[in-house]
């Protein structure tokens, strides 16, 4: 008896909210461009993991989370991804993870979004907001976005590179996640 | 004053280049000594600037020289002397695009697309391979220690034109130098 009523519970749960999805992590990517002395220079994390539960019907209870291990960045180059994960930059070592978890989703019309939350770098935690699109292609869903941010807010890149001309303080940031629903 | 020398843009030609050239040389074994700070970023960009004008020069001058006969060599001078002037300048000229055009593949190979003066951005004629990247370095690195080389010869017999063949070779090319016969 007590079972049933712990699966109602639970089926009424699930319904309630948008079912999470299996990503597609070899196919996903989340990426970065800088700026050094204007050379735009693209990056990634290399790894990193994402709860999304979406449902373009039920927006108000879809969410998502992602977890980027600051150690497995690529910064272009041999030297650059040693000095970013260096104690100046990310600070790996002490700062393992960043972290992204939503607050909110919107409609911005057909396949548009947009998703609101709070980034965690370093230890600061800071409001950020990204749109984004949603696409199927085959039985995956693609979710493509892209938003900005300003490195110093977080004190990435401290002491003498604390200086936005040779290191542009703005950052964009793109991710691309296929999922697939259900697990 | 009957002595042939070098016209006034061949002279301005030959000192510009010069005088980037030495200047640019010393700056990539500074930069490349450091350690990563956002002057050695500053650096690079500067050299790869200096490097983007060096080659346009140089191409330039080839251009004017296709047009405008040296004046001739001293009478004096042996065939074989001849022979290895003609080759050692040529070698100038080819080492004197050879490093450029190493230095520009390189920083392509490397995935750092070079922005003159930070504003015009150079196509990159390879995509990113650090495989390739390495073997560039090593190549811009020995032709630019092979560039020093023949700078060194070329100055080394200049002055044994000028000391101890008593000619006027080293006084047609600077300025303000009087020449030894001629009047």
């Amino acid at each position: 008896m007590r079972f049933a009523l712990f699966c109602t519970l639970l089926i009424a749960a699930t319904a309630a909210v948008a079912a999470p999805l299996t990503i597609d992590y070899p196919k996903s990517s989340v990426t970065f461009v800088s700026k050094q002395m204007n050379v735009p220079t693209p990056g990634r994390f290399k790894k990193f993991s994402a709860a999304i539960e979406f449902d373009p019907a039920k927006l108000d209870t879809s969410k998502a989370t992602l977890e980027l291990d600051t150690g497995s960045i690529d910064a272009g180059s041999a030297e650059g991804t040693d000095e970013a994960i260096g104690k100046a930059w990310l600070h790996a070592a002490k700062f393992p993870k960043a972290t992204f978890t939503s607050t909110g989703v919107k409609s911005l019309g057909g396949d548009r979004f947009e998703i609101s939350g709070q980034l965690t770098i370093k230890g600061k935690t800071l409001p950020v907001t990204a749109p984004f699109t949603v696409k199927t292609q085959g039985d995956r869903q693609v979710y493509e976005g892209a938003f900005l941010i300003k490195r110093l807010d977080f004190g990435i890149g401290d002491g003498p590179w604390n200086d936005p001309d040779t290191v542009a303080n703005e950052v964009q940031v793109k991710f691309r996640i296929l999922a697939a629903p259900g697990k | 004053m009957s002595i042939p020398r070098y016209t006034a843009v061949a002279v301005l030609f030959h000192w510009l280049i010069a005088v980037a050239i030495g200047s640019n040389f010393v700056l990539g074994l500074v930069m490349t000594d450091m350690a990563m700070s956002p002057a050695k970023l500053k650096y690079y960009s500067y050299h790869k600037w200096a490097g983007v004008t060096i080659f346009l020069l140089v191409l330039l001058r080839i251009l004017w020289r296709l047009f405008h006969r040296p004046p001739e060599l001293p009478a004096h001078m042996k065939t074989w002397e001849r022979a290895l002037a003609g080759v050692s300048h040529l070698l100038l000229y080819a080492a004197t695009l050879a490093v450029p055009l190493t230095g520009w593949l390189f920083s392509s190979a490397k995935g750092f697309k070079t922005v003159y003066f930070g504003k015009w951005p150079i196509p990159d004629l390879l995509d990113k391979n650090p495989l390739l990247a390495d073997l560039l370095k090593e190549a811009h690195e020995n032709l630019a220690f092979l560039m020093a080389a023949l700078v060194v010869l070329h100055v080394a017999a200049a002055l044994k034109h000028h000391f101890i063949d008593r000619d006027d070779i080293l006084a047609r090319m600077v300025p303000g130098l009087r020449p030894r016969t001629g009047g």
